[in-house]
């Protein structure tokens, strides 16, 4: 099995749809930019946080977390069984941290003092660790892309017209890298493996500050180790996810082999989660605000919902063995730690002054959905361009 | 992995070593010392008229445009209920007095400078500062606009200008510090006619706050807000009714920041744990590929993985 680019058209319809999302969600930046947050968000004095902290931010670090999941697993481990799904979890890790990166910059008031942190240090600060970290991750998920770039074009830089010139160094590039990354590139996979602990966890301890004004039912000492759990408990269903929606797109045969295996590991993570959380609410006495059945205990039920039936799911033989089924219980991880997301930054976020609940306005709805939708065509771009996804019956490329 | 060899192994360690050392210096948080004279103002809500006065001093001591001193003898704005925002950096709120309808409690709002403040632990690059007397002071050339003071802070001070996408300002009571800088009182303290805002050393208007309930124990309730809410605030407020029924949040006396500066100082102890997460997998990862070498002929340094089994 070798990795390949994929042979596909690039265009197909539900590309132009995705298009036409993505074109909607940058009209909308273009006015957050022009005109201030005010004009796009329903953001206010009580909720300062919305949205794209929560989703495109908070969600979008944790769906990443494929990444460090399966470095672990292949490189640190040296499980070479699981091979294939590297490159994929790589590049999505890969774009989904550079959007994170992006929607912090559109969310943040002073865009252009994003660098701040890197000279300005608080190390009291839990955004301030996420974000040094976060930064200094996406590069290093770059360098480990690196190998991928020089598979596909050492000797083989081919740049047209006048920028012919630049083939040649170019060239030299890849091949001086190609000498000195082998060497190298296990310091980066680890150090990779640890920030990604480190910011995972601290985008938990991010609310905690938060103190009262969380609901108790998500405010607890312990949200960093839930974060981490939870990011990690994600991280194989969603390589599954994303490598059964690929061999569809591209008409591929799923790689049941892999993702088999993968999936009879997830259950074991699910059920640590599990343990934390609700050993954690029994703890702290929390499990009363279950009870009086309102919005925020009905969303903590849906959230707690999901990753149970996701649980049980994953217990059986059966679902591991069935890409449809295993589809369905890895797509109920992921929405059960979207939620938990989207909950611990939106609905457990509740001041004492709080006249109006927060609801996200279209224009904050269309540019995660046009964020989420960029991606997408990155993706497929990428994977038309690179060697990225194993295909069982396809000859290597020479 | 041909490169996987003890000496690496060691020569990572060493560096993680080095890293922890380097640490160790770097995470000497600078917690400034409070001095003693620390500055405090009670804000004694039942000598309070609400004459408003206090609103629009504030406003001329900082820039902000306003109307006319007479405009805010205008008792209708009390209908609603409001907040300190960007074109107000304190407000003064009416609340129905059970026990004399005929003398509402007036309540000023303001930043209540945290002894422990949340902002300033919050805040990404350390724009809001603590300042040895007291006060807490936002600084223009840092602030990256990341709001994170405003979800710490629990009395929802910290306001936003929504409405500007370059240079959109964090906004909230500076406790006068340029005013003060020069010798004066602060502006709202200055103006008032009542002497209802007492300014001076924090233990001091203490004092004043205790002796009042005590005198007054018919009067007021026996509680000092702010004197432990949070780990205790600058600004202070005795009341003749529940601070809950004058929408002052009921808080904990633990300071908003201990949890998570404690879980932040706790993951990054030295930089301890995370080089002790490193070398653990470093470690891993000699061992699995050295089990595999055992195994196998087939030497897969990383780089071969990369290449997939191309030949
Ligand atoms: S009241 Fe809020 S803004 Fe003022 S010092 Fe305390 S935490 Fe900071
Ligand atoms: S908005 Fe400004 S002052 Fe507030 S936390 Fe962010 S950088 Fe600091
Ligand atoms: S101390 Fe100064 S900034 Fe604060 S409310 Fe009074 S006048 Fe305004």
């Amino acid at each position: 099995m070798i990795a390949s680019p994929v042979k596909q058209k690039y265009i197909t319809p539900g590309v132009m749809i995705l298009i036409i999302l993505a074109l909607n969600g940058l009209a909308f930046l273009a006015v957050r930019f022009i005109s201030g947050l005010g004009a796009v968000t329903n953001l206010d004095n009580t909720t300062p946080w919305g949205l794209w902290i929560g989703v495109d931010v908070a969600a979008g670090v944790a769906l990443a977390a494929g990444g460090f999941t399966s470095a672990a697993l292949v490189h640190v481990m040296q499980r070479e069984h699981y091979h294939a799904i590297v490159r994929p979890a790589l590049l999505t890790a890969m774009l989904g941290y550079t959007f994170v990166a992006f929607a912090v910059c559109v969310d943040i008031g002073r865009f252009y003092f994003i660098w701040h942190p890197l000279i300005m240090w608080n190390g009291n600060s839990a955004l301030f660790e996420v974000g040094i970290c976060v930064m200094i991750y996406l590069t290093v998920l770059y360098i480990e892309f690196l190998p991928v770039v020089i598979e596909r074009f050492m000797f083989r830089v081919n740049l047209p017209g006048l920028l012919k010139i630049l083939n040649k160094p170019l060239d030299g590039i890849l091949r001086i890298l190609n000498r000195g990354l082998p060497k190298t590139m296990f310091v980066f996979i680890i150090f990779g493996v640890v920030l990604s602990t480190l910011h995972q966890s601290s985008l938990g301890t991010l609310m905690v500050i938060a103190g009262q004004k969380m609901h108790p039912l998500w405010q607890t000492p312990i949200l960093p180790l839930l974060f981490l759990l939870s990011a990690i408990a994600v991280g194989f269903p969603m390589i599954i996810f994303e490598s059964l929606i690929a061999s569809r797109s591209f008409k591929m045969k799923p790689e049941m082999k892999i993702l088999s295996s993968l999936g009879s590991m997830v259950a074991p993570i699910l059920a640590i989660y599990l343990a934390f959380k609700v050993g954690d609410l029994f703890i702290r006495n929390a499990f009363q605000y279950v009870l009086v059945f309102d919005t925020a205990a009905w969303m903590f039920i849906a959230e707690l919902a999901l990753i149970i039936i996701a649980f049980l799911l994953f217990l059986s033989k059966k679902t591991v063995d069935s890409p449809l089924r295993l589809f369905v219980a890895s797509t109920l991880v992921i929405a059960g730690v979207l939620l938990n997301r989207i909950n611990n930054f939106i609905i457990a976020y509740n001041p004492f002054y709080n006249p109006k609940m927060y609801i996200p306005s279209f224009g904050e709805i269309s540019v995660t959905i046009g964020c989420i939708a960029l991606l997408v065509l990155i993706y497929r771009a990428v994977v038309i361009i690179f060697p990225v996804i194993s295909q069982e019956n396809v000859k290597a490329r020479n | 992995m041909k490169n996987l060899n003890r000496r690496d192994f060691f020569k990572t360690t060493a560096f993680g070593v080095a890293l922890a050392t380097l640490g160790a210096k770097s995470a000497k948080a600078s917690d400034k010392m409070l001095s003693e004279d620390r500055i405090g103002v009670l804000v004694d809500t039942a000598v309070c008229v609400g004459c408003r006065h206090c609103e629009w001093a504030c406003k001329v001591a900082h820039n902000i445009p306003t109307t006319d001193l007479d405009t805010y003898s205008d008792n209708t704005v009390f209908k609603e209920y409001r907040r300190p925002e960007q074109t107000a950096l304190t407000v003064v709120n009416e609340f129905e007095n059970e026990k004399n309808s005929l003398l509402p409690i007036q309540v000023k709002t303001q930043c209540m400078h945290c002894e422990r403040p949340a902002c300033v632990s919050a805040c990404i690059v350390g724009a809001l500062t603590k300042e040895e007397d007291g006060s807490i002071i936002w600084n223009d050339d840092k602030c990256i606009g990341c709001r994170y003071c405003m979800v710490a802070c629990q009395f929802q001070i910290p306001t936003y200008d929504y409405d500007r996408s370059i240079d959109p300002h964090i906004r909230k009571c500076d406790f006068c510090h340029d005013r003060r800088k020069e010798g004066q009182l602060p502006a709202c303290v200055n103006i008032c006619p009542n002497e209802a805002l007492l300014f001076g050393k924090r233990s001091e208007v203490l004092r004043v706050a205790k002796n009042r309930i005590k005198r007054k124990s018919d009067v007021y309730v026996n509680h000092i807000y702010g004197e432990q809410e949070v780990g205790g605030t600058s600004w202070i407020y005795i009341a003749s009714k529940n601070f809950d029924k004058l929408k002052m949040p009921t808080l904990v006396k633990n300071p908003a920041p201990g949890i998570s500066e404690s879980i932040q100082h706790g993951i990054f102890a030295y930089f301890i744990p995370p080089v002790t997460l490193y070398a653990l997998l470093r470690t891993i990862m000699w061992v699995s590929t050295r089990h595999k070498d055992k195994n196998s002929e087939n030497l897969s340094d990383i780089h071969k993985d990369e290449k997939g089994e191309e030949s």
